[in-house]
């Protein structure tokens, strides 16, 4: 027996008034499982623990969660990354409304993804095949196309915590940038247009808590350092 | 009853993988009423796990390649119970679906000359098998199924589709005609049950390989849709065919792309051996997965296997060096160090074949439509309701899929069954409303769970169910074993129809999502186990140490399971393709 003791946030809205913190002892026979298996093994013990969890693997972006302190990703933790003196605290990813346990409301994240169009604009018209594009253009996209909208960055953010309506937030920002850079798409004037106001972008303090935290490795704080010259460029 | 709440589409597409979302596209771009309903937020479907590439003759890598050779392969891949009116439009279709990918904006690496990057993948060859390995896998580096999946969600947001996210299908909705008209579904933040009314139904649901207790596949992968097809009675095609994957990472399952082989890579065993010489002389690693699988499996049979206990073999890849790694396999590099503990530019990968992919699935036509069969054993559409990508068998994949077929099949056969849905709407295509008991009988399902006092958990019931298909359906199968297993899947039913569900709350509850889950399992389980249990043959990816031949004259047809009866059925395969000469059936090697 190697028990491992985890403290996790709990709330149901039927039937908590306020959240509270549950304590469970796992036994992981010494394994270094992934924080996501020490998970399940609580959902064994009582059904009624709810998270979000899909690929097991890092690509889906479905568990995302505070690890004792830190954001990440559940299924590629392993426990001896953040484990700390015997015990695991489990909350949430801070700043949004929690649902139940440790499933929050993505809506505002989302909305700001969505705000920044995110997809592909290109008003000419479509070759027979498909639009060429120079591995050299195509590697600008490495860094920014990988992320899987997991909501870590964000919700590290204490500038997206301020103004969660107004300010993109990094993840929002590193998608806007994914567009920007991409020599395909024509809408750079219309995308820059619509951040140009002292909340969208400005508001990013260079704290880089999402550089620290990104699961993927990635960097916003670099993307939301190329939209500001593009936009500052754009000014003069 | 009368207090359920109900929504009214014109079409909806339950499922937000890249079938679904492809579906949805072209349904939201005509106009039409439409929603997707997805148990997850559409970008954590497992279509965002596909490493390795689409494959299609866009002629990038060879501005010779031609369609009908990846059809050739597409058919000798399936041991020729691909349907080849359907290879055929897949192969012929798929450029135009990649090129609008890639005008979506989907990310795909590229050549010098800046069109897309295509590299090798198994069982690809040139002029119908003569001319050597082709490489014809359109890759975006080793996240190809990621930047597919986001590149159709971002332009269903595009195009405004209206998203039901974190709703759970619960049944399919029939009339008194047997007509699909919709489904009961749940809104799992809220817990509410609604009626979800359709003209057409299309199920976009995936596969199911967590029946599996080895599994490439996402938790979530429990063929939800399969399972509402059969409890609604529906037949089931060829469940029989599970692909194992060569390379999922020992231990966790987590998959390694073929494309590592593709760019180089190779199998070896304990003694350093590169085993695939001697079992597919010409493409070595780059045979057939089934071929490979088994393979390896005889290499662990024959004590040369890797490890203390002889149980994995490993991928090599660090002669590739890690210019190429770090460029073309990042993905796999970062998978192989979280997941196995090792930097692939150093030391090779602990591999074992593990289920990844369902070949079989809802019987449809080239337009998504379900299909069953009448009493006299011809085929019938099934009015409203649709199939589209792993859920469905067109079938394209036959007893095995080509790797890098799948998305192909998933965009272009989505793509169909949009444009067929909006041509069957503009024709005024309506079905009788369903009545409340047509409706409560949807509900009895959900209904027996929330009633339910006391009987096993749901957790161990599914590692049951998952150990007997891992142990009685898997590379290898023989009739004792796969009695046996069927015996012990007939009792877990009896176990799991009275199983209890503890928690009845009703917000974010996914102790019931994963109770409905466990039904379908279930469903999916059965399925399988009767339809290899009666095809007496070794075909593709069924491998039978009893019937170790290839049957072309019992077996060169579909199975049909008939979920009421329990009974193995057959169904022709179409062997006319409209513009070109019908593939015959030859000995298949590698």
């Amino acid at each position: 027996m190697s028990m491992l003791q985890v403290s996790v946030y709990r709330y149901n809205p039927e039937t908590d008034s306020a959240p509270y913190m549950q304590e469970f002892q796992v036994d992981t026979q010494g394994r270094d499982l992934m924080v996501l298996n020490v998970l399940s093994m609580i959902k064994e013990q009582d059904s009624s623990m709810a998270y979000r969890r899909s690929c097991r693997e890092g690509v889906c972006g479905s568990d995302g969660m505070n690890m004792n302190g830190k954001n990440g990703l559940a299924c590629i933790t392993p426990l001896s990354e953040v484990v700390k003196k015997g015990k695991l605290v489990l909350r949430p990813l801070p700043g949004l409304p929690v649902i139940r346990d440790l499933v929050v409301d993505m809506g505002v994240f989302y909305e700001q993804f969505e705000r920044i169009q995110p997809y592909l604009q290109n008003d000419e018209p479509a070759p027979a095949i498909e639009r060429l594009q120079s591995p050299e253009d195509r590697d600008k996209l490495d860094g920014l196309y990988e992320c899987i909208l997991c909501a870590c960055c964000s919700t590290a953010c204490p500038s997206f915590w301020w103004n969660p309506d107004k300010f993109v937030g990094p993840a929002g920002l590193l998608q806007a940038y994914r567009f920007l850079a991409d020599s395909r798409d024509t809408a750079t004037r219309e995308r820059l247009a619509d951040l140009e106001d002292p909340f969208s972008v400005f508001r990013c303090r260079g704290i880089m808590n999402c550089v620290a935290v990104c699961p993927k490795g990635l960097n916003p704080t670099r993307a939301i350092g190329k939209i500001r010259e593009m936009l500052l460029a754009n000014a003069t | 009853m009368s207090s359920m709440r109900s929504l009214t589409f014109d079409a909806i597409i339950i499922g937000g993988g890249g079938s679904g979302l492809r579906a949805a596209l072209e349904l939201a771009k005509s106009g039409k009423k439409t929603a997707v309903l997805s148990k997850v937020f559409p970008t954590r479907s497992h279509t965002v796990s596909a490493q390795g590439g689409i494959t299609c003759a866009i002629a990038s890598a060879d501005p010779n390649d031609d369609w009908r050779w990846h059809m050739y392969d597409t058919v000798k891949g399936g041991d020729y119970i691909t349907d080849q009116e359907a290879a055929e439009y897949m192969c012929s279709e798929g450029p135009k679906a990649v090129f609008e990918l890639e005008h979506m904006g989907l990310p795909f690496s590229r050549f010098d000359n800046g069109r897309i990057y295509q590299r090798p993948f198994g069982g690809q060859s040139k002029d119908f098998g003569k001319g050597g390995q082709a490489a014809r896998t359109c890759a975006a580096a080793d996240r190809t199924g990621h930047a597919l999946l986001h590149t159709l969600y971002q332009n269903n947001l595009k195009n405004n589709t209206t998203f039901l996210n974190e709703w759970y299908a619960v049944d399919l909705v029939k009339n008194a005609n047997g007509d699909v008209v919709g489904c009961i579904s749940m809104d799992i933040e809220t817990g509410e049950v609604v009626h979800v009314k359709a003209k057409a139904t299309v199920l976009a649901t995936g596969g199911a390989g967590r029946i599996y207790a080895s599994t490439t596949n996402a938790l979530i992968n429990t063929g939800d849709g399969i399972g509402m097809a059969l409890r609604a009675g529906f037949p089931m095609q060829d469940m029989e065919m599970w692909q194992f994957h060569p390379t999922g990472i020992h231990g966790a399952g987590v998959l390694v792309t073929e494309g590592c082989r593709g760019e180089g890579g190779y199998l070896i065993n304990k003694d350093g051996e590169r085993f695939m010489e001697r079992y597919a002389p010409n493409a070595k690693d780059l045979a057939g997965r089934d071929v490979v699988a088994r393979s390896m499996v005889m290499e662990m049979f024959e004590g040369r296997g890797c490890g203390e206990n002889g149980d994995h073999v490993y991928l090599k890849l660090d002669h590739l060096g890690e210019d190429v790694l770090g460029k073309r396999l990042p993905g796999i590099v970062e998978l192989s160090k979280t997941f196995a503990q090792v930097d692939p530019a150093k030391e090779p990968i602990p591999v074992v074949p593990t289920c990844h992919y369902m070949m079989g699935g809802i019987p449809t036509n080239v337009h998504g439509q379900a299909i069953t069969q009448d009493a006299d054993g011809n085929d019938k559409l099934v009015n409203g309701l649709f199939a589209c990508g792993e859920a469905a068998c067109v079938s394209v994949h036959g007893a095995n899929r080509l790797g890098g077929n799948s998305l192909l099949d998933l965009v272009v056969f989505g793509r169909a069954a949009g444009m067929y849905i909006e041509s069957a709407l503009n024709d005024g295509v309506d079905y009788l409303a369903a009545t409340d008991s047509d409706v409560e009988f949807a509900m009895s399902r959900i209904n027996r769970w929330d009633e339910s006092s006391g009987g096993e958990s749901v957790p161990s019931l599914k590692a049951e169910l998952q150990d007997v298909m891992q142990n009685a359906f898997g590379v290898f199968r023989q009739e004792d074993n796969m009695q046996e297993g069927v015996k012990k899947l007939a009792d877990l039913r009896e176990r799991i129809n009275n199983a209890h569900l503890g928690d009845k709350s009703k917000a974010f509850n996914t102790a019931r999502v994963e109770a409905l889950e466990l039904d379908n399992l279930m469903e999916v389980a059965e399925a399988t186990a009767v339809s290899a249990l009666e095809r007496k043959e070794s075909r593709g990816a069924h491998s039978r140490y009893d019937y170790p031949d290839r049957d072309d004259v019992n077996w060169l047809k579909h199975s049909l399971y008939f979920p009421v009866e329990k009974k193995l059925g057959k169904r022709d395969v179409n062997f006319t393709p409209k513009t070109v000469d019908t593939f015959e059936p030859k000995v298949r090697t590698y």
